[in-house]
């Protein structure tokens, strides 16, 4: 067994309106920043588990964001990440 | 008839529901605390109003897995009427009770003003005291009341009659002014499948007694009583 640090990026679907991300684009064009076309404002979550392998923490915590971290109706998840702590 | 009112840590309006149920069309009412796995011989179940665990990661995320939402789940599997109030619609959502998802309000600022609501179906245990299109004013309280689906459940929930509530203007039709939150076609309020489980965003708990001015929503508490004693 092993330790890992599994790091997930959940975000709103495209599809459902992010007024956050919405907000926060329009504050980058005021600042300047023409050129940002759109953004989406999600959550990051650093998993601290243990597992045998990193292909199996990352199964794990895959599964825990179909339980709980995610919410697939209005999110997607990613793996961002899966390291040695 | 027993009313059971389930408290989680944060939530805030059981108190609320609690004095609808027994001061204001006295029948017994129960706290079933979250923890625990007994429902106390309720007839109808309520999820109330609040902030269940903070809401953490999501509003209802965490609160969809407290114990006692394994009874729960199971009474309204049986036909149980639960009634689902704002937070409680929230966590009705996270644990599968009801479709969709509630979302942060389009306009991004936690809203707790008196809005307009049309009931569109009175064929329900829950609205058959209101007069069919009877708009009401009921109080919302929320950060996150926007509900969302994807668009082949919004459309079956329309072509089923399952939107029992809807945000309506001072005119009483469902436009963008009347909207507070950006709700997909101004959805306040739905009903499961079987009829069973209604989630809806505005406070019928807040809103039943006329002493205070605001009497919409004990017809809510009415409507239950009259259906279990049918």
């Amino acid at each position: 067994m092993s330790r890992y640090r599994v790091s997930v990026h959940i975000v709103p679907r495209t599809g459902v309106l992010d007024p956050q991300g919405h907000a926060v684009a329009d504050a980058l064009h005021s600042l300047g920043f023409a050129q940002v076309r759109d953004v989406r404002v999600g959550r990051h979550v650093v998993v601290d588990a243990d597992a045998e392998t990193p292909e199996a923490a990352g199964s794990a915590v895959r599964a825990m964001c179909e339980r709980l971290l995610a919410n697939p109706v209005i999110e997607d998840f990613e793996i961002a990440s899966i390291a040695r702590p | 008839m027993r009313f059971g009112i389930v408290t989680f840590p944060g939530s805030n309006s059981d108190i609320d529901a609690y004095q609808t149920v027994v001061d204001g069309i006295g029948e017994d009412a129960v706290m079933l605390w979250h923890k625990g796995h007994d429902l106390a011989g309720a007839d109808v179940l309520i999820l109330p109003g609040g902030f269940a665990y903070g809401d953490y990661l999501r509003a209802g995320a965490i609160a969809r897995f407290s114990p006692i939402m394994r009874e729960v789940c199971a009474f309204a599997d049986r036909g149980g009427r639960v009634l689902a109030i704002c937070n409680g619609f929230q966590i009705a959502c996270e644990a599968g009770l009801l479709p969709g998802a509630l979302v942060r309000n389009s306009g991004l600022k936690f809203l707790g003003r008196p809005v307009r609501v049309r009931v569109e179906s009175t064929d329900t245990a829950f609205t058959n005291a209101y007069a069919p299109g009877q708009v009401l004013r009921l109080p919302i309280a929320h950060g996150e009341g926007r509900f969302v689906a994807d668009p082949h459940v919004i459309d079956a929930l329309e072509a089923e009659g399952r939107v029992i509530m809807r945000y309506v203007d001072t005119a009483g039709e469902a436009t963008p002014e009347g909207n507070p939150n950006g709700s997909m076609h101004n959805i306040a309020g739905i009903i499961s499948a079987a009829g069973n489980v209604l989630g809806l965003m505005p406070h019928p708990e807040r809103a039943a007694d006329s002493l205070l001015g605001a009497p919409d929503g004990l017809p809510m508490f009415e409507s239950l009583v009259a259906r279990v004693a049918a």
